[in-house]
């Protein structure tokens, strides 16, 4: 099979992602969207493993999926810690950060 | 012996700095301590004198190297003495004067809270000006210079209490910055020139430099010109000296006539090689001597206040001499010779003024006096003797100096000359005139006392002997003094080796000039008679024609200066400080402000909401993509 | 290797910074004497630089040179020629005298607060160590990135000096006092931060020169000056002169010069008065020194080309600061802008380039140093007891309290520069040489000792004399610990007045070295000239 194929499908699932995270208010569904950009990358880098023939963009893949688990940790605990003191799970009522 | 002269230095400004920060426990001590460091320096000033004595006339000069003032590549400033008989002819007059104003001021200042602070600055004094005429080189002269600039501003403004002696302090100190100016300028030519400002490396090669660098020897002539005529109250920078009045009277008697103000007649003096080489300053330097000599004598006749017209007198004097020293080696001895004598004069009659106000409830209003001869008698005699000094009457001291210095500018020769000479003719009229005037309305007449401001009624009386005995002394100095130096004319002899000095032509002979002189003192005498002997004195002055007017205002000189310099100068600087604020710092303001709105701006940008930044990072991702895409392509 | 004592003058009031801060909230006097005697520490090792430098010695002598970041060209250099040596010298003195002065300046206004862990007290000395610190390395510094990064980074702690620990005597009241206090300090930091932003460009540039020429490039001055001498090095005429102004530019903030000077007045107005002698006795100076030092070392043509506007602009800050001074109605502004015209003329002779111009200069720094801080500091006595600082409040001072009066005098009489105390030799040096290459731009200038004079009397009279005004009449004397300020600072300006060689012979070398780096020599006497 053409592996250009599943670069198309990398980009589409990158696509898809960004839009969600642009679009979307709920922070769940933006947090989902943004594991997707990052699958999207994982699927990229494996096939451009596959492609050069080395290991290289394999290993990186887990690096991103350690990273990712790492990132869904902290970032859940967030978005509860945030839901429980503002009872809301939308991104834009977290902007006290504003001047 | 040369240790002697830094001794001669040292004693008063040991004596200044023992007062000044000694503190309350030299109270009681402070005036006998400052008078002793005074007269310490004066017997150190009298063995020198023996000492010069006993040399070979040529040989007289001692020279005293201390040590490098200020070592930099090219410009060193010495730190040494050089004592020969024009320096030596000062240093006895200002420790003689000196000492004995001392001695007056125990007296004077008896009830002043503040004496040891008086006597410290008077020795303050005594030091800056011996340091003046002992210095070797310019920069030194310069240190002394301003050295009695200093202590004359505390001096006058010693009651600071009084605005106006404040403000007159500060004037003096103001005016004499500006002939300063002229003495650093003066200074910085010579060092450009000669590559140095000592004495013996400038002023034995200014005959020379002449020949090549006439304007900047001419430049420097009328520098030093204005410095003397900042520090000698000559016209253009007269202002000061009748303000000056403010201070204590003994202060007037040694500062404002007997010493400070005839530096300037010492520095021409002494700088006379530069003057000979350059004529044209030197018509610069008669020229002011002859109109401050008219100016100060019409200024005297006006006012009222017994210092002013003493001051007005002394401008007029100092004229004289400064005219005499502009005549080049025929005057400069004579110039000296009159400072001698001036300074005893002088000094006696204020000292005479301040025992009339001592006695007086501190009035100074000479229409207020009258009928004081039979009350003071010490001082009667004493001012009276001094008064007979100033106007030249034959046989006394003025007589003699004043007499040669007409002479002298007779002999100047030329249109020139008869100017000149017509001037100090006519000026010594006018000097009859106020010297009658005051001495009338002062010790002859009736009573026109009036009890001062808290309401004590005068009563006159003789001043206690610690202030009569140096009048008496004075008084002797004005009688004999004159007479003295013309015997073989040793005075001319004494002096000749440092000044040199040429008899001149005159075209009138010796006995007319001095016929001359007799028939304008007789005319100014009568004329003071006839308005103030005759006729009694109104207690409340009249109001007098515009230039009787115009001369109680000094000429209306202040005024210039106040519209012109004060006024204008408040405009310039009030106008500078709104441009500072609104200009200079506005620009930069305003810099800041546009920055800020720009900032303003920008800062809507980050409005919080997580997608908005999303969308600029994806923006900005897709633009650098974008970019280095093209940039591969091309 | 021997003990660096270069760094240790610099490192002692560091650690001395970090030891007085951490002193517990509640022993604000034991922070006071530590510090107290960490600057004297640093006063003893700075007077110890000053005996070990030999004048005859080579031009930078205690030297100490390590390699920083390497493939960057940085260097930790250090060194000191004679004009250095006195530098840190005066900052090491004046600093104790400063700490003293302002005593009591940061004591907390309530009592004790248990439950506050702020401590003033212990900040205010702290960043005065820190700021020592700094100064010091930016005149041993050798190496011109080093020195940046000093010369930006004393602004942190200058900043909080200004903006934290104002003056308590202002007209305003408390609240726009907290105002005008914050704009200055906001406006001293934006000021030179910009100038050092430049600063920073031209070095970059420089750097990129260096290694464009030389293969590698490099801060070091040394080795930049080496590499030009054997001829290895050479900027072109456009990039030399690019290069000096960017540096310039930051220098004449600081120093500073006109029109670049506004910062001051509202900066020494709005801080306490010992800050004020910080900011212009010890800072500023740091200006004044790097155009010595770097500007005509590392860019001598484009000096030379830039001198008459540089002249020009010194003699404006000349007449332009005495004339503002007069106008003034607030005694610190006054101080301020007569510290204006005084840069005017380290300036003017800075850039005339001739020996007395040059020696004078240096010594004017010191001395202006010294007067300053004698001026401002009896300022600042007299500005606490009565609560204000308008002039039109005071009056009479001289009858209540005589030896304040006194020192205050005195204090004016050097900032004029009377024969006898030691700006004048400095000044008169600076007009001399001044005056013998240019004129008329020395005669221009010798007008501002009238003008001096004008301000300083004004001054006086207006505070010191006449009747004693109302709130002056309890008026206290000088106390102890004034006068133990004040008294060495006065007698220092008498000895250097009278015998200035110890100082002159130390710097005359190094005047040398810099006039041979801009291949220029004194003027000839005329009369010899002919010969």
């Amino acid at each position: 099979m053409n592996p250009a194929n599943y670069l198309y499908l990398a980009a589409l699932l990158f696509t898809i992602g960004a839009a969600g995270v642009l679009i979307r208010r709920n922070a769940i569904v933006v947090f989902m969207c943004v594991e997707l950009m990052l699958n999207a990358c994982n699927l990229a880098f494996v096939t451009f493993s596959r492609l050069h023939g080395n290991l290289d963009g394999q290993v990186i893949a887990f690096f991103t999926m350690v990273v990712a688990a790492a990132e869904v940790v902290v970032g859940l605990a967030i978005i509860v810690s945030i839901y429980r003191t503002r009872h809301s799970a939308s991104v834009d009522d977290a902007n006290l950060m504003k001047l | 012996m040369e240790t002697l002269i830094g001794l001669l230095v040292a004693a008063p400004l040991l004596g200044a700095g023992v007062l000044l920060t000694g503190g309350r426990r030299f109270d009681r001590t402070g005036h006998l301590l400052g008078t002793l460091f005074a007269l310490l320096s004066f017997v150190f000033g009298m063995v020198l004198f023996v000492n010069m004595l006993g040399k070979n006339a040529d040989d007289r000069a001692l020279h005293s190297h201390l040590f490098t003032w200020v070592p930099v590549e090219g410009f060193q400033a010495q730190v040494g003495f050089q004592l020969d008989q024009l320096s030596m002819t000062f240093v006895l007059l200002i420790t003689g004067v000196g000492t004995l104003i001392h001695i007056y001021s125990i007296g004077y200042m008896e009830h002043d809270e503040r004496r040891r602070r008086f006597f410290g600055y008077l020795n303050l004094f005594l030091a800056a000006m011996l340091l003046l005429v002992l210095a070797d080189n310019y920069l030194l002269l310069y240190a002394g210079w301003e050295g009695v600039g200093l202590a004359s501003y505390l001096l006058i403004g010693f009651w600071q209490h009084k605005p106006s002696a404040a403000t007159a302090a500060k004037k003096a100190f103001l005016v004499n910055r500006v002939g300063d100016m002229g003495l650093s300028i003066g200074i910085m030519l010579m060092f450009t020139t000669f590559g140095s400002f000592a004495f013996s490396n400038v002023l034995p090669r200014a005959a020379q430099a002449a020949g090549t660098q006439h304007a900047t020897i001419t430049g420097i002539g009328f520098m030093l010109l204005l410095a003397a005529c900042g520090k000698s109250a000559q016209v253009p920078l007269q202002s000061w000296l009748g303000d000056a009045m403010e201070g204590p009277t003994p202060v007037s008697a040694l500062i404002h006539a007997a010493t400070m103000v005839t530096a300037g007649v010492y520095l021409i003096v002494r700088s006379g090689a530069i003057f000979n080489a350059a004529p044209d300053a030197q018509t610069a330097v008669v020229t002011v001597g002859a109109v401050t000599l008219l100016f100060g004598a019409i200024v005297g006749c006006a006012k009222d206040d017994i210092k002013k017209a003493l001051a007005g007198s002394t401008m007029s004097q100092i004229g004289y001499m400064i005219m005499a020293a502009g005549l080049g080696p025929i005057g400069y001895v004579f110039a000296i010779m009159h400072l001698v004598t001036h300074g005893f004069f002088k000094a006696g009659l204020f000292l005479g003024a301040g025992s009339v106000m001592h006695g007086m409830n501190d009035e100074v209003d000479m229409r207020r006096y009258g009928g004081l001869r039979k009350f003071m008698p010490i001082t009667f005699v004493t001012f009276g003797l001094g008064y007979l000094a100033i106007i030249g009457f034959p046989g006394l001291s003025g007589f003699f100096s004043k007499d040669k210095i007409i002479e002298a500018a007779y002999a100047k020769g030329g249109t020139e000359g008869w100017i000149l000479g017509s001037a100090a003719l006519l000026g010594a009229a006018i000097t009859a005139f106020y010297m009658t005037r005051v001495m009338l309305m002062t010790f002859f007449g009736e009573k026109r006392w009036v009890p001062d401001a808290e309401g004590h009624e005068p009563h006159p009386h003789e001043s206690p002997k610690s202030m009569t005995v140096p009048m008496i002394i004075l008084a002797f100095g004005s009688v004999f003094a004159g007479g003295l130096f013309s015997i073989n004319s040793s005075f001319v002899k004494w002096l000749e080796p440092v000044t040199g000095h040429s008899e001149g032509n005159s075209p009138v002979s010796t006995g007319t000039v001095t016929a001359a002189t007799m028939v304008c003192l007789v005319i100014g005498v009568g004329i003071a008679w006839l308005m103030y002997g005759r006729r009694s004195v109104p207690a409340v002055a009249p109001r007098g024609s515009l230039v009787t007017r115009a001369a109680r205002r000094d000429l209306l000189q202040d005024d210039f200066n106040h519209v012109v310099l004060v006024r204008g100068g408040e405009h310039l600087t009030r106008s500078l400080v709104y441009l500072d604020h609104s200009l200079v710092d506005g620009v930069v303001n305003g810099s800041a402000a546009s920055v800020g709105g720009l900032s303003g701006r920008l800062r809507r940008l980050q409005n919080g909401y997580v997608r908005s930044y999303a969308v600029s990072m994806l923006g900005g991702t897709a633009v650098v993509v974008a970019a280095t895409l093209l940039m591969r392509a091309v | 290797m021997s003990f660096p004592l270069l760094t240790a003058t610099a490192a002692l009031p560091a650690v001395g910074a970090i030891a007085t801060a951490a002193v517990p909230a509640a022993r604000r006097v034991a922070a006071k004497y530590t510090a107290l005697a960490f600057s004297l520490g640093t006063l003893v090792l700075a007077i110890i630089a000053m005996v070990r430098f030999d004048p005859g010695g080579a031009r930078y002598q205690l030297t100490e040179s390590h390699t920083w970041v390497k493939n960057f060209g940085l260097h930790y250099d250090l060194g000191v020629d004679g004009i250095a040596v006195v530098m840190v010298a005066l900052t090491a003195l004046l600093i104790p005298f400063v700490m003293l002065a302002g005593w009591h300046d940061a004591d907390p206004l309530e009592g004790p607060d248990p439950n506050r862990r702020w401590r003033p007290t212990q900040g205010f000395f702290a960043l005065i160590l820190l700021v020592e610190a700094m100064v010091v390395l930016s005149f041993e510094a050798t190496d011109v990135f080093l020195f940046y990064i000093f010369f930006e980074a004393m602004l942190i702690p200058m900043y909080f000096l200004i903006g934290g620990f104002g003056d308590r005597a202002h007209p305003g009241g408390e609240e726009e006092a907290a105002r005008q206090r914050s704009y200055a300090a906001v406006k001293f930091l934006l000021y030179n931060l910009v100038g050092g932003l430049i600063m920073l460009a031209a070095i970059i540039g420089l750097y990129a020169a260096t290694a464009r020429q030389l293969g590698t490039g490099t801060f070091s001055l040394q080795q930049i000056l080496d590499a030009r001498a054997s001829g290895q090095f050479k900027l072109g005429t456009d990039t030399e002169r690019w290069l000096f102004l960017g540096f310039f530019f930051a220098f004449a903030v600081k120093a500073p010069l006109w029109p670049l000077h506004t910062w001051l007045p509202n900066a020494m107005g709005e801080a306490t008065s010992p800050v004020a002698v910080l900011i212009t006795a010890v800072v500023d100076k740091v200006g004044t020194f790097a155009m010595l030092r770097f500007c005509l070392q590392l860019f001598p043509e484009a000096s030379k080309w830039a001198t008459p506007v540089i002249l020009v602009l010194a003699l404006i800050s000349i007449i332009y600061g005495a004339l503002l001074a007069v106008g003034q109605r607030d005694i610190k502004r006054l101080i301020a802008y007569a510290s204006v015209s005084h840069f005017g003329f380290i300036i003017l002779g800075i850039f005339a380039m001739t020996s007395q111009g040059e020696s004078g200069a240096t010594l004017y720094m010191v001395n202006h140093g010294i007067s300053t801080a004698a001026l401002m500091l009896v300022a600042g006595f007299l500005i606490t007891r009565r609560g204000s600082r308008i002039i039109a409040d005071f009056g009479g001072v001289q009858k209540v309290a005589p030896v304040l009066a006194g020192t205050f005098m005195i204090g004016g009489l050097a900032t004029l520069s009377l024969p006898g105390l030691a700006p004048f030799v400095s000044e008169f040096l600076v007009l001399v040489g001044t005056f013998s290459r240019y004129p008329v731009l020395g005669i221009i200038a010798t007008l501002g000792i009238v003008l001096a004079a004008l301000y300083v009397l004004v001054l006086y009279q207006r505070t010191m004399t006449g009747p004693v005004k109302a709130g002056i009449e309890g008026m206290a004397d000088l106390k102890v610990r004034e006068v133990v300020v004040v008294a060495p600072l006065i007698a220092l300006l008498l000895f250097l007045g009278v015998y200035p060689k110890p100082v002159a012979d130390i710097v005359n070398p190094s005047v040398k070295h810099t006039l041979s780096d801009v291949h220029k020599t004194d003027p000839k006497p005329a009369l010899e000239a002919k010969k």
